[in-house]
């Protein structure tokens, strides 16, 4: 910690105050210098693909072919990015509906009965391990699947399910927050006018609250996108799209995990697996803009 | 239909979603518990885990979670409350406080693998600390760091705006001010909000496979010294945590009872997770009643 | 000043006794006190703390192959029992971690499914040396309710390229058949598809990828029709293992050459290993290892193979 030295008559209090005030910037700037080191890094290494190894950008973005092994190999990260985003579509779909109920149960319906047993449930859902999300997944939900629709269970719709179990937390605390913040005249104004309960959700609460509703499906859609372990589990990871929600099929995180160990650093199947780090990075950028323009639609 | 029918429905449908959460969760619940339970006991939680006999435990795995937990909380709560008390005291209004709080929101919905390979990369290889609980430590901070600061801009701006004046106006220094009068009265909120947080760390492995690494050399817990490598307590050893070894003998287990330990170290991590839970509400209602009832 | 330390420490140490109420099992925090559970000693620290039968001291780390690891690491143990100034690490990590960490000097010991010439460059590869210690021999695996016993070399290229995608047509039953793979990067594909396909496959749509041995023994037993490949020491009741070309997959067909699919454990050192890691490696080709712990976890020993192979996959006697 910095101890700025006194010099002759600079009072105690003035110290005590630059020290705090350094000490608490200092804190600042290594937050700052974190995240853009990360960004550094993982730049400089996902780009070598391109301008290292010569690969060209359309072949990523544009290929639906992933054959690293094969003559002359080739990267195209299509299927993985659409993998990603199907995946994390369809769980934000699953888990956005049940999430807001279960706000609107908490916050509307039955305060106290939410509050004292419903929001725990919820906030120990959030602190499950996500390998626990797989493993169980990769028990319960594969089979579940195989055993009802054609195809071996592991697909977009195991890998959703898993998801949206794991990303309803966000979204039902966010929803929490933004309900239980609506002024209380907004509601109790249309109750007075004769209005039922479901009237006044659906004509003056939800519309309100729409804006910071979606904030909590978005945030909750970028944790499922960024979700590496769980996915891998039971997306069955072969690179291809696929023609069915119950087909074998790859995201950006479960591509990542399965071959990173097994290349070599500095080679080119490598570093387009950093290209593929980088591209989840730049989702996250992209996700938490959305997340600002809806908190300022949300304010005004 | 009657505007009372269409009220009653949709009533309805709320309260089946919400019982559809409460019974996922339960059997979510009971599932991993169901598996697991059985198969806890002393020795499962003490002994070393056996590569192909039955019968290995859990023990260093357990207290590796907990020691990189602790070693993640003494990085991160210093920064996470310096940080978080700029966000909201220093901070003046502008675009430079804008650009922070874009990079920490930014930050903290960072893809952990993301995370991950940039410890890899930096921290482990880099910088040389090898795969390590330090590393390991490092990593998490980065998820945890921004948490922190969240946690903290929210207990300091539940102090009444009074009290902050009052000393103010007193005479105190405003970082006077700060830790000794606000930070007192954030600290409920400070503290549930960093076991909560805390929870999250203890299950994490998706970062950890990359930094903190997936073996544990043999341990001497009669062996207190920090920096001999046999050491439970140095931090410069690689170290397998819970979430990580249920995610490698899932994968790779070879011993007989491979599902049944993984079963059993589920549930102790769910246990544990639950025990955080309960603890923060404890303690955030008992230090709430403290404060309020000395005022 | 003083009061924010105290805080923070304040802060630190009740969270730190929080987290250590919860579990007999955890000590007390960094202080390094005593005033931590003592009872949780390692019962495998037994050995060792007087024992002065070596005067060699350093610390090794060991990285990569995930398949080698449980050898390195019981062997390690072994080796540190009887030489206690010496500290070994083994990490998994996968087989291009180890090369990569080995190569850049990060890593002593990188543990590779796969020769260095495969994965490296030629430069970098040339300043490895080569260590055999094990070999392992995987098998084609089906799900159990398939009747198939045998398979040729041409149906498993059939099956695996995709031309055949029913049992029906290799004898079986009536049941489309499901390919649980491993994803392209990985040394055990790499060496199922030399020696049991003799050609390199394309990832078919449908098939599913995974690249630990425990998923993929699990899901060959629950999806119906399902075939993959395994390493012998993960084999057990819950798959069907099918012959190679009429050969049975077990030991004594591997080490004297009739059945080919299998592979070397390298662990690979940058230049002559220095006293330590040779002494180690040393001790992993010695008898106590190769007769003990390399049979135990399901290795062949490199010892008793009378046949050799080079990179190139050429066979001598």
């Amino acid at each position: 910690m910095a101890q700025s030295g006194g010099r002759k008559k600079v009072q105690p209090h003035i110290i005590e105050e630059w020290t705090g005030k350094i000490y608490a910037s200092l804190c600042i700037v290594f937050l700052v210098v974190t995240i853009f080191s990360m960004v550094y890094f993982v730049a400089t290494k996902g780009l070598s693909t391109f301008f290292q190894d010569g690969i060209a950008f359309g072949e990523i973005f544009g290929s639906a072919n992933w054959k690293p092994g094969g003559e002359p190999p080739i990267y195209g990260a299509l299927p993985f990015i659409i993998g990603s985003f199907s995946t994390s579509l369809l769980a934000a779909l699953i888990a956005a509906p049940l999430g807001i109920c279960a706000a609107l149960f908490m916050v509307e319906i039955m305060p106290k009965f939410g509050k004292k047993y419903l929001q725990p449930v919820i906030e120990l859902l959030a602190g499950i391990p996500s390998v626990v999300y797989g493993f169980v997944g990769l028990s319960v939900i594969v089979p579940f699947y195989r055993d009802i629709f054609p195809g071996q269970g592991l697909g977009i719709m195991a890998g959703a399910t898993v998801l949206s179990i794991m990303i309803l937390p966000t979204i039902t605390s966010i929803a929490t927050d933004a309900l239980a913040a609506l002024p209380p005249g907004l509601k109790e104004g249309s109750y007075a006018l004769g209005a039922t309960r479901w009237q006044t959700l659906s004509r003056t609460v939800i519309p309100t609250t729409l804006p910071a509703l979606m904030t909590g499906v978005v945030l909750g859609m970028a944790r499922a996108f960024g979700e590496a372990l769980a996915v891998q589990m039971v997306i069955g990871n072969a690179p291809h799209i696929p023609s069915s929600l119950f087909e074998s099929t790859s995201t950006l995180t479960s591509v990542i995990t399965l071959s990173m160990g097994n290349t070599v650093m500095g080679t080119t199947p490598n570093n387009v697996l950093w290209t593929l780090a980088l591209i989840l990075m730049m989702m996250t950028f992209v996700f938490v803009f959305v997340v600002r323009w809806l908190e300022r639609r949300a304010k005004s | 239909m009657s505007a009372r029918t269409v009220d009653k429905i949709a009533t309805t449908v709320i309260v089946l979603l919400a019982s559809v959460i409460v019974l996922v969760m339960a059997g979510l619940l009971g599932f991993i518990l169901y598996r697991g339970l059985g198969h806890i006991s002393f020795e499962f939680l003490t002994s070393p885990p056996q590569t192909i006999k039955a019968g290995g435990g859990i023990g260093p795995q357990l207290f590796n979670s907990l020691f990189l937990l602790v070693l993640t909380l003494i990085i991160t709560i210093p920064l996470g409350l310096g940080a978080g008390i700029y966000m909201s005291e220093y901070a003046k209004p502008g675009r430079v406080t804008d650009f922070i709080r874009l990079i920490v929101e930014v930050l903290s919905s960072f893809p952990s693998i993301v995370v991950g390979l940039f410890g890899l990369l930096v921290i482990v290889n880099l910088f040389g600390f090898g795969f390590s609980l330090f590393s390991g430590a490092l990593a998490l901070t980065v998820f945890n760091l921004p948490l922190m600061v969240r946690i903290t801009e929210q207990g300091l701006a539940s102090v009444p705006q009074a009290q902050k004046e009052a000393s103010l106006a007193l005479g105190l220094s405003k970082w006077k001010t700060i830790n000794s009068i606000m930070l007192p009265i954030a600290m409920p909120i400070i503290l549930t909000g960093t076991i909560l947080a805390a929870g999250r760390v203890f299950g994490e492995a998706a970062a950890l496979l990359f930094t903190a690494g997936m073996s544990s050399p043999r341990l001497d817990f009669g062996n207190w010294n920090p920096f001999s490598p046999t050491s439970p307590l140095n931090p410069f050893r690689p170290a397998e945590t819970l979430a990580v070894h249920i995610w490698k003998i899932n994968s790779e287990g070879l011993a007989p009872d491979a599902p049944e330990i993984a079963a059993g170290a589920s549930a102790v991590l769910i246990i544990t997770v639950l025990l955080f839970n309960l603890l923060a509400r404890w303690l955030g209602r008992m230090m709430f009643k403290k404060f309020t009832a000395t005022k | 000043m003083k009061k924010s330390m105290l805080l923070v420490l304040t802060l630190v140490l009740s969270l730190t006794l929080a987290a250590c109420g919860q579990n007999t099992a955890a000590p007390n925090n960094t202080s390094g006190s005593n005033g931590g559970s003592t009872n949780e000693a390692a019962p495998n620290n037994a050995g060792g703390e007087e024992q002065t039968s070596s005067d060699l001291s350093g610390s090794l780390l060991a990285v990569g192959s995930s398949a080698l690891q449980p050898l390195v690491d019981e062997a390690s143990k072994k080796f540190m029992d009887a030489n206690p100034n010496v500290s070994i690490q083994v990490q998994g990590g996968g087989s291009g971690t180890g090369l990569t960490q080995v190569s850049g000097g990060q890593a002593d010991i990188g543990n590779s499914d796969v020769f260095a010439e495969e994965k490296l460059d030629e430069a970098a590869a040339a300043e490895l040396v080569d260590h055999q210690v094990a070999v392992v021999a995987m098998a084609a695996v089906i799900n159990p309710d398939i009747t198939v016993d045998d398979l040729t070399k041409d149906q498993l290229v059939q099956i695996f390229t995709g031309k055949v995608t029913n049992w029906k047509d290799l004898g079986g039953p009536d049941q489309a058949i499901q390919i649980i793979n491993r994803p392209s990067s990985s040394g055990t594909r790499a060496t199922f598809e030399k020696y049991a396909l003799g050609t390199k496959t394309e990832d078919l749509p449908g098939s599913i990828q995974e690249d630990s041995s425990g998923t993929v023994k699990k899901l060959v037993g629950e999806t119906p029709g399902a075939i993959g490949y395994l390493a012998l020491s993960y084999l057990d009741d819950s798959v069907k293992v099918v012959k190679y070309e009429g050969v049975e997959a077990n030991e004594e067909n591997v080490t004297n050459g009739s059945y080919p699919v299998w592979a070397y454990q390298h662990m690979y050192t940058k230049g002559e290993p220095n006293e330590v890691a040779k002494a180690f490696l040393e001790f992993m080709i010695s008898p106590e290892v190769q007769d003990n712990d390399v049979v135990e976890l399901g290795y062949i020993p490199a010892s008793k193979m009378q046949v050799q192979r080079d990179v190139d996959g050429n066979i001598t006697k």
